[in-house]
């Protein structure tokens, strides 16, 4: 059944969406200045209890990423998407290189493989020069 | 807040067989709540009590702050709709069709809404002008929520609402309760065993085990409360020491062991140095223990209370 869209069981449903809507305004989906769904919207798209969508707008609401006006709904504040990718670089070590060289180790790779290969990878990517 | 909702010592006996033992209960206005528990657990008589239909032998209930059964006032802003609803007389009258089942029941509900009646028929396939008789098992749950929605109670209660309902159809009930809902919030209990699919519904669970409340609380909360760890033994082992457990189990070099508490992400990051797999349990798996659960399972009540 398709339940949650996208959700999963991993941890509370707001902190989901705050996360979804936290990366959407990362990636720039969601401009600066931009009205943010509201909790009913969010709750009909992924299928959950609007009370829950609305404590996951309510976290970024907090957190100072978007901004109310009365009678209209949430925005996304100014600065909102620096502050957040800045936030994405400083956990990038603890969520993608520390995993990365803890699986190197199980497969009994080096620094130096390890780095080898990232820079084949990135070059038949045609992608990031490394 | 005030709840729409509430019991206070609520037993009910038939004979010398306890159905409902001292419940205490305070649903609050506008929520949407899961009444959960195993076949046979009460969630029926109490719903029954709740939509006015049958009197508590002890202890009390209130809806929209009195008594529901036989008080005019309180019923005609409440609709309870059964597992395999009855409907008037139709097996008395033959050409008793579902607009017919549906005037009546807008004669009911002040708050009748006969456009969502008709868009909720054509999104479940059912034509108005079929006989009641002929209906099949799924279609007159089709109607039982048609009902249900299009009433528009104050107070809304739905006992298994779907016998027979396929799975696109109970999505179309999810999908619909959930729209209506944000435009016309009102107090929704529903009892279900298909949890996990409906799980994402609810702000509050009510779970009933043999008559008495195991668990009320906020569903959220307990997504990710508790944690399926598995991977070889010692691993396993060194991971969870110290730790709450609800359950053991091995094969070979393998163990699979039941976690209770949040996982932080140093735990993550230290069960994937040790190779371990990480899985939350699901709403429906944590309410299993609740509800009694496999044998030797520690109980969910005194884990959430600590």
């Amino acid at each position: 059944m398709p339940q949650m869209a996208g959700l999963d069981e991993g941890g509370p449903l707001f902190a989901q969406v705050a996360d979804r809507l936290a990366g959407e305004i990362a990636d720039g989906g969601l401009a600066e200045g931009a009205r943010v769904p509201s909790s009913n919207e969010l709750a009909a798209f992924y299928r959950i209890n609007p009370a829950t969508a609305a404590k996951g707008i309510n976290v970024l609401a907090d957190d100072g990423l978007l901004e109310k006006q009365r009678g209209i709904g949430m925005f996304v504040a100014t600065g909102a998407r620096q502050r957040l990718l800045a936030r994405r670089r400083a956990e990038f070590t603890e969520r993608y290189v520390q995993p990365l060289l803890t699986e190197a180790t199980r497969l009994g790779m080096d620094t130096d493989e390890l780095i080898a290969m990232i820079k084949d990878t990135s070059s038949e990517r045609g992608g990031v020069p490394v | 807040m005030t709840p729409a909702i509430s019991a206070t010592g609520l037993t009910r006996k038939y004979y010398d067989q306890v159905v409902l033992d001292d419940v205490h209960l305070a649903i609050g206005a506008r929520t949407i709540t899961g009444l959960l528990g195993r076949n046979g657990a009460g969630k029926t008589t109490l719903l029954r009590i709740l939509g006015g239909q049958e009197f508590p032998s002890s202890g009390s209930v209130q809806v929209l702050g009195a008594a529901p059964a036989e008080n005019e006032d309180v019923l005609r802003r409440l609709v309870l709709i059964r597992e395999d609803q009855a409907y008037p007389d139709y097996q008395g009258y033959p050409n008793f069709k579902v607009s017919h089942a549906l005037r009546a029941a807008s004669f009911c509900y002040p708050n009748w809404d006969p456009d969502l009646a008709s868009s909720l028929l054509e999104d479940f396939g059912l034509r108005a002008n079929k006989a009641i008789k002929s209906l099949s098992r799924g279609q007159r749950s089709a109607l039982g929520i048609t009902t249900g929605l299009a009433a528009r109670a104050e107070v809304t209660l739905f006992d298994e609402p779907y016998a027979g309902l396929d799975a696109v159809a109970r999505q179309i009930f999810y999908d619909r309760l959930l729209a209506d809902y944000a435009d016309f919030p009102r107090t929704v209990l529903l009892s279900t065993h298909l949890i996990d699919e409906a799980a994402a519904l609810f702000e509050n669970v009510v779970v009933i085990d043999r008559g008495r409340v195991v668990l009320d609380t906020a569903a959220d909360g307990l997504r990710g409360m508790a944690t399926t760890v598995s991977g070889p033994v010692l691993a396993v082992n060194s991971f969870t020491e110290g730790r709450p457990v609800w359950e053991r189990r091995g094969l070979g070099s393998q163990a699979s062991v039941v976690i209770v508490g949040q996982i932080s992400p140093e735990d993550r990051e230290r069960a994937r140095s040790l190779g371990l797999d990480l899985t939350p349990l699901s709403l429906q798996q944590l309410v299993v223990r609740a509800s009694g659960g496999p044998p030797g399972a520690g109980s969910l009540t005194e884990r959430t209370s600590a």
